[in-house]
């Protein structure tokens, strides 16, 4: 589905990305792990081609790529029903309720202002947002855990679920292990370089964590951010 | 001489209050701000050689933009400083250019001495606005929502921006007939503020920003006939009115 070889990314003078190689397959579930500022975002949106890079990336041609992003501040400018939203991309209230539908939300929502939904219900509007257009590859910036509704699916079950019921393949942001334990056939540990990739049971050992965690601290005492 | 001021104020602050809805978003307002000053030396230039002032703003608007643009690139300065220091230089070259007691026209705006010819070119141009900011209002929603999104949806951001851009420059450029080079942010801003008081969604939002729009230069025009004030700051006024009993019955 995706291959990458010798990827590097620099933005305003500074090295994102350094010498990054892996290969994506249909229907894998990879998740991307690092602290924070080592890169996972700039990947993700040097694959959906927003960045310029060096190196290769090779989409397959049949690739329809889905993109969930970690936040949309800006969106609260505009008083918006969630079916609005959809219309913005062209998707009828029809098409919008039933991805609205697929992802556990309720048919009323389509007519609720974005600004009044909890950020729970907003990330599964960008889901739904996402999976419209009938993707096969999801990419996914970090999903938040921990805001789900009692009683009804997480986030991460409804992601494999969609993953079985259409085969997507996935790409996920996340610093949040057990997601990686729990959830994907592969992982790649970034920052700024690979330091490990592989199946998570197989390459992610306290060694590797505390070099990928530990660079963190020396990171944050060099700069301020 | 009324109607046809009526007509070409309620027209063009239409146009103003619709596009001003898709300004209003964060990362858009700083633009609307400076471009009336900037409009300035222009109307400075066709008051003192007698020729359209809105014909002679929209060069220096237009000049004006790609100043900013290129400062903002160059010099990563917050939006704020470049509006102020494009602000004050427009002042200054207006003034050089014109005697002060003869620049409340080009500070203020005179929409009661509006010809036929002129009120018929300005009213096809803010229908042009019109339609022009309906066709592209979708996907400059979306990439002031998300560049990024808008990317991934194989939005060509920059043709759209440039097209949003020239439609601003065109209104800004009209409006300093109706409220003058100091005013016309106003004109685009205060409509869809009060919009985005009353509004659940995106049509009332675009809807509500351009009937307000309509209504303050009417309102503005007729009062300032009864009580002999400019109609320039009326009409702003009466805008600001509409925006005050807004927030109060804000939804």
């Amino acid at each position: 589905m995706l291959k990458v070889e010798k990827l590097s990314v620099v933005l305003d003078g500074e090295e994102i990305i350094k010498d990054l190689s892996f290969e994506v397959k249909e229907g894998d579930i990879i998740t991307i792990l690092g602290p924070n500022g080592a890169g996972k975002t700039v990947l993700l949106k040097t694959l959906l081609g927003i960045f310029p890079y060096q190196g290769k990336i090779q989409w397959n041609p049949k690739a329809r790529i889905g993109y969930v992003p970690q936040r949309l501040p800006f969106i609260k400018d505009f008083p918006m029903s969630v079916e609005e939203f959809f219309e913005l991309k062209g998707i009828s209230r029809r098409d919008a309720a039933r991805l609205l539908n697929s992802v556990g939300l309720k048919t009323g929502i389509s007519r609720k202002c974005i600004g009044e939904l909890s950020s729970g219900q907003f990330q599964r509007v960008l889901v739904a947002w996402a999976l419209a257009k009938d993707p096969n590859v999801l990419l996914f910036d970090e999903p938040t855990t921990g805001i789900d509704i009692k009683g009804e699916e997480t986030i991460y079950s409804l992601l494999a679920r969609i993953n079985k019921e259409k085969n997507l393949t996935m790409l996920l942001v996340t610093h949040d292990l057990s997601v990686v334990y729990k959830f994907s056939n592969y992982v790649i540990c970034l920052n700024k370089c690979p330091l490990c990739k592989g199946r998570p049971r197989e390459v992610l050992n306290p060694k590797v964590l505390e070099k990928l965690y530990g660079e963190e601290v020396k990171f944050y005492t060099h700069h301020k951010h | 001489m009324l109607l046809l001021s009526l007509i070409v104020g309620a027209s063009i602050g239409c146009a103003a209050g619709y596009i001003g809805t898709l300004m209003l978003s964060r990362r858009m307002s700083l633009v609307a701000g400076p471009l009336g000053h900037l409009a300035l030396p222009g109307i400075a230039l066709a008051l003192l050689y007698g020729f359209d002032i809105s014909a002679g703003s929209f060069p220096f608007i237009i000049l004006g933009m790609v100043f900013i643009w290129l400062f903002e690139l160059r010099t990563k300065l917050p939006p704020e400083a470049l509006t102020a220091i494009v602000f004050a230089s427009g002042m200054s070259i207006a003034f050089l250019l014109l005697p002060i007691e003869q620049a409340e026209a080009a500070l203020i705006g005179d929409i009661t001495r509006v010809g036929f010819l002129d009120a018929t070119f300005s009213v096809l141009l803010s229908l042009f606005v019109i339609a022009l900011t309906k066709m592209i209002y979708k996907k400059i929603a979306l990439i002031s929502i998300s560049e990024d999104l808008a990317r991934c949806e194989r939005i060509d951001v920059r043709r759209y921006s440039l097209i949003y851009l020239l439609n601003i420059a065109i209104i800004v450029a009209l409006g300093v007939k109706v409220v003058g080079g100091l005013l016309t942010a106003a004109l685009v801003a205060i409509p869809a503020a009060t919009s985005r008081n009353l509004s659940k969604s995106l049509v009332e939002y675009s809807i509500l920003g351009c009937l307000f729009g309509f209504l303050s230069p009417i309102i503005g025009i007729l009062l300032s006939q009864s009580t002999n004030l400019p109609a320039g700051p009326l009409t702003i006024l009466v805008s600001t009115s509409f925006f005050v009993l807004s927030s109060i019955f804000k939804r």
